[in-house]
């Protein structure tokens, strides 16, 4: 295996691209090193994006929203407060994976590009808006995070390509976001439902919404109709039971030893609901 | 496959080595530099046998590369008493007899100062969360809960 250490994300995607073997990019590792000890994966090519300008840098932009380096670990976005203030979903969903050991190198990036239907930061993203900076061999593109994954373990990155950013929308007014999941235990464990929610409210009245959920289909959804069915309401209970509805609707779960289809389907429809009634109270200022 | 060249700093003195680029940091502290401290216990950052920090954060070091270690400060289990003075967290562990078989006691006495680096005052909710990470097979948890209360309400004394 050769271990590069590129400046630049133009020499990482070019060291990627020349590759004629299996590549791997390594930010925290925390994947990687397990998928390589336990010989899933043996590359050719590691290439470490740690010793890239900015990458451990969480930056305001000047529209208010964040940049967030794709070697910034979980920790450092625990630690940072004001994003975790103005984005409590993301960065408590990022704080869910793993121990305080995987927490000091696990990445935003490397849990969306590992690709598990389960990633805990991957619905907070989703929800939240967040988009990323793909780099290739042709130039740089902007894309959504609910079009990185496209099944368990692939993701929609072609050959040679690597994210060089996460771009977190600005918050604005009157916005709150949350993400739950559920797990059998307290704490270190899978998610058998995850669900992202983030909202904006005029008034009492919830003007714009996105809502995702995780590990009940082969990647993180968008669910545009759970979002439809609290648009424009208070999230009275007529409101809340649409959104139950729809976020069951949405799913297409496996039946594992963590969760049966029915356990996972009716679970989706009880987290949209809290995560929900939590990022309301957030979007109205009440501490949640 | 060649060797790299790795510089790096081991409880404040400059160390190094060479090393194949899949090892882990892990290894090469055991094998190359006779850091035994450190234990693997999982290899796949489960089990916090292994703890080290670098560059002052908790990390399990069969998660990292031995050559990503080129030009970060290591601090290892054997950094942690003043020559033979033991460290207050290590009085405790041998007081409230925290261990039985002693296979996770280094992680988890690391991963116990960083905390108390980082909070001198944690609640006991916050230390169990924070050693979630830590496993035992002997003890059951409650001793090192208690071991480490008792080190951190020392400390909090002394400072």
């Amino acid at each position: 295996m050769r271990y590069h250490t590129p400046a630049s994300f133009e020499d990482a995607v070019a060291i990627a691209h020349q590759a004629s073997g299996t590549t791997r990019f390594l930010a925290g590792g925390t994947d990687v090193l397990v998928q390589m000890r336990s010989d899933i994966v043996t590359p050719d090519d590691l290439i470490d994006v740690k010793h890239i300008a900015g990458v451990r840098e969480i930056t305001r932009r000047a529209d208010g929203g964040w940049d967030i380096g794709v070697a910034v670990a979980g920790a450092e976005m625990s630690e940072h407060g004001e994003l975790g203030r103005e984005w409590p979903g993301i960065v408590e969903g990022m704080d869910l994976i793993g121990s305080t050991q995987v927490q000091g190198r696990a990445t935003l990036v490397g849990n969306l590009c590992n690709g598990s239907p389960a990633a805990d930061s991957v619905p907070a993203m989703i929800a939240a808006g967040v988009t990323l900076t793909v780099t290739g061999p042709d130039g740089s593109r902007e894309v959504a995070v609910e079009d990185i994954p496209i099944g368990p373990g692939r993701t929609s990155l072609a050959k040679g390509e690597v994210v060089s950013a996460v771009h977190v929308p600005a918050r604005g007014d009157h916005g709150g976001d949350a993400y739950l999941r559920f797990i059998p235990r307290t704490e270190m464990d899978i998610a058998v439902v995850g669900c992202g929610v983030n909202l904006r409210l005029d008034g009492d009245v919830i003007v714009e919404a996105r809502v995702s959920l995780g590990a009940v289909a082969p990647t993180a959804l968008l669910v545009q109709e759970a979002a439809d069915a609290i648009v424009g309401s208070t999230l009275d209970e007529a409101a809340l039971a649409n959104l139950a509805k729809a976020a069951e609707a949405a799913c297409n779960p496996i039946d594992d030893k963590r969760g049966t289809i029915e356990f996972r389907t009716e679970v989706a429809g009880v987290l949209a609901q809290r995560a929900a009634k939590i990022a309301y109270a957030r979007a109205k200022g009440e501490a949640q | 496959m060649s060797n790299v060249h790795v510089t790096t700093t081991v409880n404040g003195d400059e160390a190094e080595f060479l090393c194949d680029p899949r090892e882990t940091l892990l290894d090469c502290l055991r094998d190359k530099l006779g850091f035994t401290g450190a234990k693997e216990g999982c290899g796949t950052g489960d089990c916090g046998a292994c703890s080290v920090t670098l560059d002052g954060r908790l990390v399990c070091s069969c998660l990292v590369l031995g050559v990503e270690a080129e030009g970060k400060e290591i601090a290892t289990i054997e950094g942690m008493s003043e020559g033979e003075e033991l460290h207050p967290l290590q009085r405790k562990f041998i007081e409230h007899a925290a261990l039985q078989c002693g296979i996770c006691t280094p992680g988890i006495l690391v991963a116990s100062k960083a905390l108390l680096e980082k909070n001198p005052d944690p609640s006991e909710e916050e230390l169990r969360y924070w050693l979630a990470g830590n496993l035992c097979r002997c003890t059951g948890y409650d001793k090192i809960i208690r071991a480490v209360m008792d080190a951190a309400a020392e400390m909090r004394e002394a400072s």
